[in-house]
């Protein structure tokens, strides 16, 4: 039976970015999927035939411009192209366009509201402050900070510096933040519902919160913290739907050495005297290594993987603890032609943006009522995108594909577990509420994918569906991801390492968890680091 | 009632028709969402109409804010660090305001149209803070930017084309004032300012006249050496003139996201517009502490030796101690020398101060680097007496 250095399981884009980092470094990797794709949340699939899908995330922003350059993605085929801008359709039949053209973005605010339109620049100097304060730290592994080790000491001093520069002002605005609600702190900034409404999108998505729940202000910083070619903010396609990313980190992974094998699913990680010993497979295989390294998120890794004898009791407590609750729905659609929505021209270049419906507050609060109340939204808060206006690789000439998250999706209904019936009850909703927006939305449709929590959970195995592995709320960041204690990618039993999402800095498809631990193994190890450092001041 | 949607990348100017014609070399810039020229045919034959015979600049994007109401000069008090309380009617006033920490949100100037009713014109965008300090005030603040088109005309004999048009008295103007005159069944109002440091006024009017007073300036211009220029132009002579600009020299406060990169007005040269001993002002209190403890930073007006333009260049001391940077800078074809502002840690940046700026060219691809010696000035650069002169001069 062959020895490998490292076993990596799950090959999400974390998995696979810390199995690429390991065989950069000579180490023997095996990188094993359950399914028989690879990718995790990061995926293309033709499920239709002439169209693919970016079946969960569709955008790309927050990958790490280091490691994609440092794993040489781009030579591995990636390529990112940035959209700009977003829009909201609004009830009374108007819409608010939300440029990424600055000048014509306060032109377009200034329709509804001549302030709001000045106002938006106080908004973004702020929010562009709190990200310039969080960006250096997406590369680096969170100080312990009941800790007396030096290296914890100074990182401690390291964070408490960034604090400090900022001034007591901001120091001051960045505890609010932190903490306040989407809602509340947007309500510092503007008058106008629809633009509130158009903003508050980024501070939910994939989060059981409502719009005035504490630390739904963060969420939104999680959305604007990533850039493309150092646009910070800004976001893109990857050519070929989000799947490229995963493929482009595979071939670099294949290119350093390592192995990946799908189909193959983890039953048990293997313990033994405290120390790791390598996978059970599902159907018997037992595959032996000194590092086991789980992209699963803590819940699953530390309840499903892992007997919990072999645990410290805290660690199974918190992983039953952690808060991962499933909020968001996504549907892909395959369209016969571009479809038209209300008041827009079709040469708009909005219609190459983030699309959304929910013109209010009010209705945004309301769409979280559902979620608590165990039904998906009745009136949905969606996010959707057309990339096959830019990416010539995902359908046919002249046909296209949209992509629709969609929030509040809860994991289980007030009725019990999801159904197929709710499921499909689930699209129609979504279908019925873009239709009231674009007339010939429903005539262009060939072939609709509809994914409530459960099947994100089942086939891509979030549990609960939460698409970051764990929310994102204050308790659950920086050194307290996934919990207090294990925040440096290490786990409690020896050779065992967390390199998913649910470790800092958090979900999206960033690559920073998968490299934060490669560069934790290397120091174990006693190896020289290979995960570079992160840009500086840009 | 949904207004329409506009979904131009730029927005045309009132004056566009003639701009676009008269802009042979098609170069454009975006100056506040409006497509302006860079230049029209020639920077050095529109920067001699300036400085020689008459220009004439779209000014209509540059953002106006129209205040009014029974507290609206208090209201002004408040907001900007300046005396306001001697301006009269007619009268226009150089300011700067800034936020609560003392920090430059802007420069700009302050019409006084009338006894409650102001104008306030700048090169940012400031609606939002106007509205924030207005709290507590009987006042409107309205955005008069697309409402009133604007020309500079600037030059020596811009006073004989403006006589020439039948503007009875208007070299009675002093500097600083302003006044309305009849113009194509409506009122024009023409006050003696401007950014180039020359004689000159601004002609303010109703966008539907605009195509009316460029035509009708043109025509009795002619035989005074008038021609368009383009903001490269400008760009020289308001460096000659001393002006500093927003976002070009300084950051302005509401924009600056690291630490330490905004300017107080004692920072920027403008302590002379800052009197602490009004009773209340926005960022007072911090500056009566700035006074007291002393400034960060000074902007330093500098003559550099030798004829390479010290754009971008680092300054030294004789020890090769980093002191700052350049912001503006430009070779002055009326002064024939070699011009610059500095933004310099304090206390450099006084008169007698040995500074060296390191600065690069290039000739043929190849780049060259000089260490020159760099002079602080003060006060303009440029000022000639018929900038002054009341009744203003013919030439
Ligand atoms: C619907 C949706 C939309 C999103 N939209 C965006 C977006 O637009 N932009 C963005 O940046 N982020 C988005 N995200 C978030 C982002 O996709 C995820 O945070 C990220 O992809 C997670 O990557 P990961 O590598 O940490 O984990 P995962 O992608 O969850 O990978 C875990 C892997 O482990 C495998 N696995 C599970 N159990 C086992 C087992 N027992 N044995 C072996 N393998 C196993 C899984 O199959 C999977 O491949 C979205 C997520 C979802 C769900």
């Amino acid at each position: 039976m062959k020895r490998y250095d490292a076993i990596v399981i799950g090959a999400g884009h974390n998995g696979l970015t810390n199995a690429a980092y390991l065989a950069k470094a000579g180490l023997d990797v095996l990188v094993v999927e359950r399914n028989p794709y690879i990718g995790g949340a990061t995926v293309s699939r033709e499920l239709y035939k002439g169209w693919l899908y970016s079946n969960c995330s569709y955008v790309c922003s927050l990958l790490r411009p280091e490691i994609a350059r440092d794993l040489e993605l781009p030579r591995h085929g990636l390529q990112v192209v940035p959209y700009g801008g977003g829009v909201t359709f609004m009830q009374n039949g108007d819409y608010f366009g939300n440029y990424a053209d600055h000048e014509r973005q306060h032109r377009e605010i200034a329709r509804h509201s001549q302030r709001d339109a000045n106002a938006y620049d106080r908004f973004q100097a702020d929010v562009t402050k709190q990200t310039r304060l969080i960006r250096p730290f997406l590369m680096r592994t969170p100080p312990d900070p009941t800790s007396f080790k030096p290296r914890d000491i100074k990182e401690l001093l390291y964070l408490a510096k960034a604090f400090t520069d900022l001034g007591e002002e901001t120091l001051a605005d960045t505890l609010r933040f932190w903490t306040m609600s989407i809602g509340d702190f947007l309500d510092e900034y503007f008058e106008t519902d629809v633009l509130k409404a158009h903003l508050a999108g980024s501070g939910i998505i994939g989060t059981a919160l409502g719009v005035y729940s504490p630390g739904t202000a963060y969420v939104l910083l999680h959305h604007y913290m990533g850039d493309v070619d150092g646009n910070i903010g800004a976001w893109g396609f990857a050519r070929g739907g989000m799947g490229a990313v995963a493929e482009a980190l595979a071939k670099a992974l294949q290119a350093y050495g390592g192995e990946i094998r799908v189909d193959a699913e983890v039953d048990q990680i293997i313990v033994a005297h405290g120390k790791v010993k390598g996978v059970a497979l599902v159907g018997g295989d037992e595959l032996h290594a000194d590092i086991v390294v789980s992209n699963l998120d803590p819940k699953r890794t530390f309840t499903r993987i892992m007997a919990a004898s072999d645990l410290p009791a805290d660690v199974v407590t918190k992983a039953k603890n952690f808060k991962i609750r499933g909020s968001s729905g996504k549907v892909n659609i395959a369209l016969d032609g571009l479809p038209t929505f209300h008041g827009l021209d079709r040469a708009s270049e909005l219609m190459i943006s983030d699309m959304h419906i929910i013109d209010s507050m009010e209705r945004m609060e309301r769409a979280y009522d559902d979620w608590k109340n165990g039904t998906w939204s009745q009136d949905p808060y969606v996010d959707m995108l057309i990339p096959t206006q830019v990416d010539p690789t995902m359908a046919p000439p002249g046909k296209h594909m949209m992509s629709i998250f969609v929030q509040y999706v809860p994991p289980t209904l007030a009725t019990g577990d999801w159904t197929d019936a709710d499921r499909d009850a689930f699209g129609k909703t979504v279908i019925d509420q873009i239709s009231k927006y674009s007339p010939d939305f429903k005539d262009l449709i060939l072939d609709a994918e509809i994914r409530t929590p459960r099947e994100l959970e089942d086939e891509v195995g979030l549990t609960e569906g939460n698409i970051f592995q764990g929310e994102l709320t204050f308790d659950q960041l920086l050194f307290n991801r996934p919990f207090p204690g294990y925040a440096q990618y290490r786990g409690p039993v020896r050779g065992m390492y967390l390199c998913g999402s649910g470790t800092h800095p958090g979900g999206g498809v960033m690559a920073a968890p998968g490299a934060n631990a490669a560069r934790e193994i290397f120091r174990d190890l006693r190896r020289p680091n290979l995960v570079p450092e992160a840009y500086a001041d840009d | 009632m949904i207004r329409a949607h506009d979904d131009r990348r730029v927005l045309h100017t009132p004056f566009h028709s003639r701009v676009e014609a008269a802009c042979e070399i098609n170069e454009w810039e975006d100056w506040k969402g409006y497509t302006t020229p860079v230049a029209y045919t020639d920077v050095e034959l529109e920067y001699f109409a300036i400085r020689n015979s008459c220009g004439v600049f779209d000014l209509t994007p540059m953002t106006k804010y129209r205040i009014t109401g029974p507290d609206a000069g208090s209201y002004l008090d408040r907001l900007l660090t300046r005396n306001i309380a001697k301006l009269a009617i007619g009268q226009v006033m150089y300011a700067c305001w800034c936020n609560d920490a003392g920090q430059v949100l802007d420069d700009g100037t302050l019409f006084r149209l009338d006894d409650n009713v102001y104008r306030i014109c700048s090169q940012e965008r400031h609606l939002d803070w106007l509205l924030w300090s207005a709290m507590g005030f009987n006042v409107q603040i309205e955005d008069e930017t697309e409402a009133v088109a604007a020309l500079a005309f600037q030059g020596p004999t811009s006073c004989a084309v403006l006589k020439r048009m039948g503007f009875a008295g208007v070299e009675n103007l002093k500097p600083y004032r302003f006044d309305s005159f009849a113009f194509s069944q409506g009122e024009i109002l023409i006050s003696r300012t401007g950014f180039t440091g020359d004689l000159g006024y601004e002609l303010w009017v109703t966008p539907e006249v605009a195509e009316s007073l460029w035509d009708q300036l043109m025509a009795a211009g002619r035989d005074y050496g008038i021609r368009p220029f383009g903001g490269t132009a400008l760009g020289i002579a308001r460096i000659e003139a001393g002006f500093i600009q927003a976002g070009v020299d300084f950051v302005p406060a509401q924009d600056a996201v690291r630490t330490g990169r905004s300017r107080s007005p004692y920072e920027l040269g403008l302590g002379w517009l800052v009197h602490l001993k009004k009773s209340n002002f926005n960022g007072r209190k911090a500056l009566i502490e700035e006074k007291a403890n002393g400034s960060r930073h000074n902007l330093a007006r500098l003559l550099v030796e030798g004829n390479k333009p010290a754009n971008n260049s680092f300054i030294f001391d004789r020890k090769d101690n980093l002191l700052g940077t350049v912001t503006s800078a430009t070779w002055s074809p009326t002064t024939k020398s070699n011009l610059a502002f500095a933004s310099l840690d304090s206390p450099w940046g006084r008169p007698g101060d040995e500074l060296y700026a390191e600065i690069y060219y290039i000739r043929e691809l190849k780049w060259t680097r000089v260490i020159e010696r760099c002079h602080v000035v003060e006060g303009a650069f440029f000022d000639p007496k018929r900038r002054h002169a009341t009744p203003a001069w013919d030439f």
